[in-house]
């Protein structure tokens, strides 16, 4: 039949086409975050459409070294990883960290810069730590799924330390100001833009451990791998490398003695903690000595942990949007018109307003007045947001109560608030169950969210997870199991409740 | 007659502009079998709610058994609590309690409104269900009842705290002619142990079998009164005729 033989040939065609974004010859894509800003990559001030830093300027000169043209992909820090392993670009150079997990499960390049590990304090404080071991029993904070953060755990239980993760690293400065933390431990490029743009910090000069920069390319890319090493090295060599990090005031001798071991022919361990013996990773090792693989199951514990952070938010944040929505919805109701303009109000800009943008108003924004532990701000941020989608429902469930039965109510002598109480709220509690059903797994899942204001639940123990393992593959399966474990009891329950309601009182 | 149960004086009731009820007098005595009858909208409906406080009326006195209604605004519920031990009101569409069982609506008010403790209110409810031939089905939802049993039900609610009033609004409307009867004697019989029924209806056979007394209301004024034969055998006023015709 020739013209089935054409079809097929035509959908052939078709999926042979490039229906994603894929390799263009001539081309080298390289993927960053704008977000991490100078004097990595940054939007440039003066034409937001193009990027600049450092890290811009090796990627180009990468390029241009491969005889290949450079084209910059936007992509978030925490995601470079998964990114250039699926093929959205084929280079990441974001200030990624060299680490074990990252050399086992991509290609990673040669280091081109070194960083050192840097406490910073306030500078107003009278007793200062001098090191890591002095802030014994203290809150540090630092960006999740760094070198600083698996330090951090690595310390924690041997110093009692309270370690508070961040997805970004502006944040965990502001909240040293604040006096929410006590130190934060972040790499000396970035603690330093932070002292540029906030007063009142000071950082240690002493690091708590080096690692360095690589640039990190898909797991099957070792060859393209090999001849970025090659042009990374010229590029030491010719002094280009030094050129750029000084035109970005980050040249230091760090990058000189490094520099001078690569071109010498020995790579450096991912990271070395200052002070323990020189055996903890092998510095001639191009690949450190493959992890134990016990890894992920070591991780359970602290999955579980998180799943009840979840679960505690959850149920607590949903008693008080229950609590707040019936109050909203008898308001809106019984109210007079100021009252009830007011609670529409509320009720429109709790809606119309990302609860992402809530969180951080109430964490951060209201930090000036009132300083909430993070979370009893999570909690409020889930509360009252999901109050005002309760109160719709009661809203609505309430007014579905036939007038005739409220009037036969007042008939037999009771109260407006007896009414309420004994008639209309009973029956429209059982309207209302299975929206609300519906919106508590809504807000068992939105509970992500609140790892913005760095309470760690359940996804962002994830995310760490992952991070480490290199890898969403089990610790997400893991992460979904564990949602689905939390969200199928309830709608069973509420399927048990709508049950028994329908045939009995 | 005895001293009157009902007595309505110059009622008068407005929508806006529009008047619902114009000079409404009537006056009901202990044992009476009053069927307010007229074509739709001519007020029977409004003067029901009006003598329950459902609705506020704009001149004219309401007095039901010694309490006394005025006009304006409805008052708070909690200053109607004398109203309420006097007058039950079973609705068309009865507007039972859909969540709680028939013991449970003919129990509300005597619980909650009146203090009764809940064995001896349950005792009562059991009675009057079972007086009404309603008994077995004390265990039921009101989506489980027909519409002869839900209408038991609610009378059973509207008399659970004994008031000497008793007014239903349209309570044919759903019913087939052979429980229209027994509908008829039921009255016949509660207003035989002493209650004062006033029943809106514009049903001419059930009025028949069921009043002492009709009361024919047009256009917001009551335009003739009198017993079932006369009324029904001889009416004198065109409203009257046309309800008539009209069966």
């Amino acid at each position: 039949m020739p013209h089935k033989s054409l079809a097929l040939l035509a959908l052939v065609a078709a999926l042979s086409l490039p229906l994603f974004a894929e390799r263009e010859p001539g081309v080298l894509r390289w993927g960053g975050d704008a977000e991490g800003g100078a004097p990595f990559v940054e939007a440039d001030p003066a034409d937001p459409s193009i990027v600049r830093g450092f890290d811009v300027a090796i990627a180009e000169a990468i390029a241009k070294r491969m005889g290949l043209k450079p084209r910059f992909v936007q992509v978030g820090y925490s995601s470079i990883d998964q990114s250039v392993e699926r093929g959205d670009f084929e280079i990441g150079l974001s200030g990624v960290e060299d680490a074990p997990a990252r050399r086992e499960s991509r290609a990673t390049t040669l280091p081109y810069f070194e960083f050192r590990e840097v406490l910073t304090q306030r500078a107003s404080d009278k007793v200062k730590a001098q090191s890591l071991a002095e802030l014994r029993g203290k809150r540090v904070g630092t960006l999740g799924g760094t070198l600083a953060y698996d330090i951090l755990m690595e310390k924690k239980d041997e110093l009692a330390l309270e370690v508070i993760s961040y997805d970004d690293d502006v944040h965990p400065y502001e909240d040293l100001l604040q006096g929410r933390l006590d130190a934060v431990l972040l790499d000396h490029v970035i603690a330093a833009r932070s002292q540029r743009r906030m007063k009142g910090l000071e950082t240690l000069e002493q690091p708590v451990a080096r690692g360095h920069y690589v640039a990190v390319l898909a797991s099957g890319d070792r060859a393209l791998r090999d001849r970025v090493d090659d042009a990374l090295r010229a590029m030491m060599r010719d002094g280009e490398l030094e050129r750029i990090f000084r035109s970005w005031d980050c040249w230091d001798d760090g990058q000189r003695d490094l520099y001078a071991r690569l071109l010498g022919g020995s790579v450096p361990p991912p990271f070395e903690i200052e002070g323990a013996p020189a055996t903890a990773a092998n510095p001639a090792a191009t690949t450190p000595a493959p992890r134990p693989k016990v890894r992920i199951a070591s991780y359970i514990p602290s999955l579980f942990r998180a799943a009840v952070i979840t679960i505690v938010l959850s149920c607590v944040a949903m008693l008080l949007a229950v609590a707040l929505g019936i109050a909203i919805a008898s308001g809106r109701i019984y109210g007079g018109p100021v009252t009830r303009l007011l609670l529409t109000m509320y009720v429109e800009v709790m809606r119309g307003t990302p609860l992402l943008l809530q969180l951080f108003v109430i964490y951060y924004g209201l930090s000036a007045v009132v300083k909430l532990p993070a979370f009893v701000a999570a909690l409020l941020g889930l509360g009252l947001n999901y109050a005002a989608f309760e109160s719709e429902i009661y809203r609505g469930s309430l007014q579905a109560i036939p007038r005739g039965q409220l009037e036969a109510a007042r008939t037999l002598g009771l109260t407006e608030g007896q009414v309420f109480r004994l008639v209309r709220a009973p029956q429209a509690l059982r309207l209302a169950l299975a929206p609300m059903t519906n919106d508590f797994v809504a807000l068992l899942k939105d509970s992500s969210l609140v790892s913005v204001i760095t309470v760690v639940e359940l996804t962002k123990q994830t995310s760490i997870l992952a991070s480490n393992v290199g890898s969403w593959l089990v610790p997400g399966l893991l992460c979904a199991a564990m949602y689905l474990a939390m969200s199928l009891p309830l709608a069973r329950l509420a399927g048990t409740l709508e049950e028994r309601w329908k045939v009995r009182t | 007659m005895t001293a009157p149960v009902l007595k309505i004086d110059s009622l008068q009731l407005r929508r806006g502009e529009r008047v619902v009820l114009r000079d409404v007098d009537l006056e009901i005595g202990r044992g009476e079998r009053v069927a307010l009858m007229g074509l739709s909208g001519g007020g029977k409906t409004t003067v029901l709610r009006a003598v329950v406080a459902l609705e506020a009326f704009d001149g004219g006195t309401i007095d039901v058994d010694g309490v006394a209604l005025r006009p304006g605004p409805v008052p708070k519920e909690s200053a109607l609590r004398a109203l309420r031990a006097k007058v039950g009101m079973v609705f068309q569409m009865h507007c039972l309690f859909e969540h709680l069982t028939a013991l449970g609506n003919v129990t509300l008010a005597p619980v909650h409104v009146f203090g009764k403790d809940r064995a001896s209110a349950e005792k009562r409810a059991h009675e009057l269900l079972e007086s009404l031939g309603a008994g077995h089905r004390h265990d039921a939802l009101p989506r489980e009842l027909s519409g002869g049993e839900a209408q038991r039900v609610a009378i059973a609610r509207a008399l659970a705290v004994d008031p000497p009033l008793l007014l239903m609004d349209e309570p044919t409307a759903s019913l087939d002619p052979a429980r229209r009867n027994e509908l008829a004697v039921l009255l016949r019989e509660l207003a035989d142990q002493g209650r004062t029924l006033v029943v809106s209806t514009h049903d001419v056979d059930f009025a028949r079998d069921f009043a002492s007394r009709i009361v024919v209301l047009a256009k917001g004024e009551i335009v003739e009164q009198g017993p079932p034969s006369s009324i029904l055998e001889n009416p004198q006023h065109p409203e009257t005729k046309r309800l008539l015709q009209g069966e």
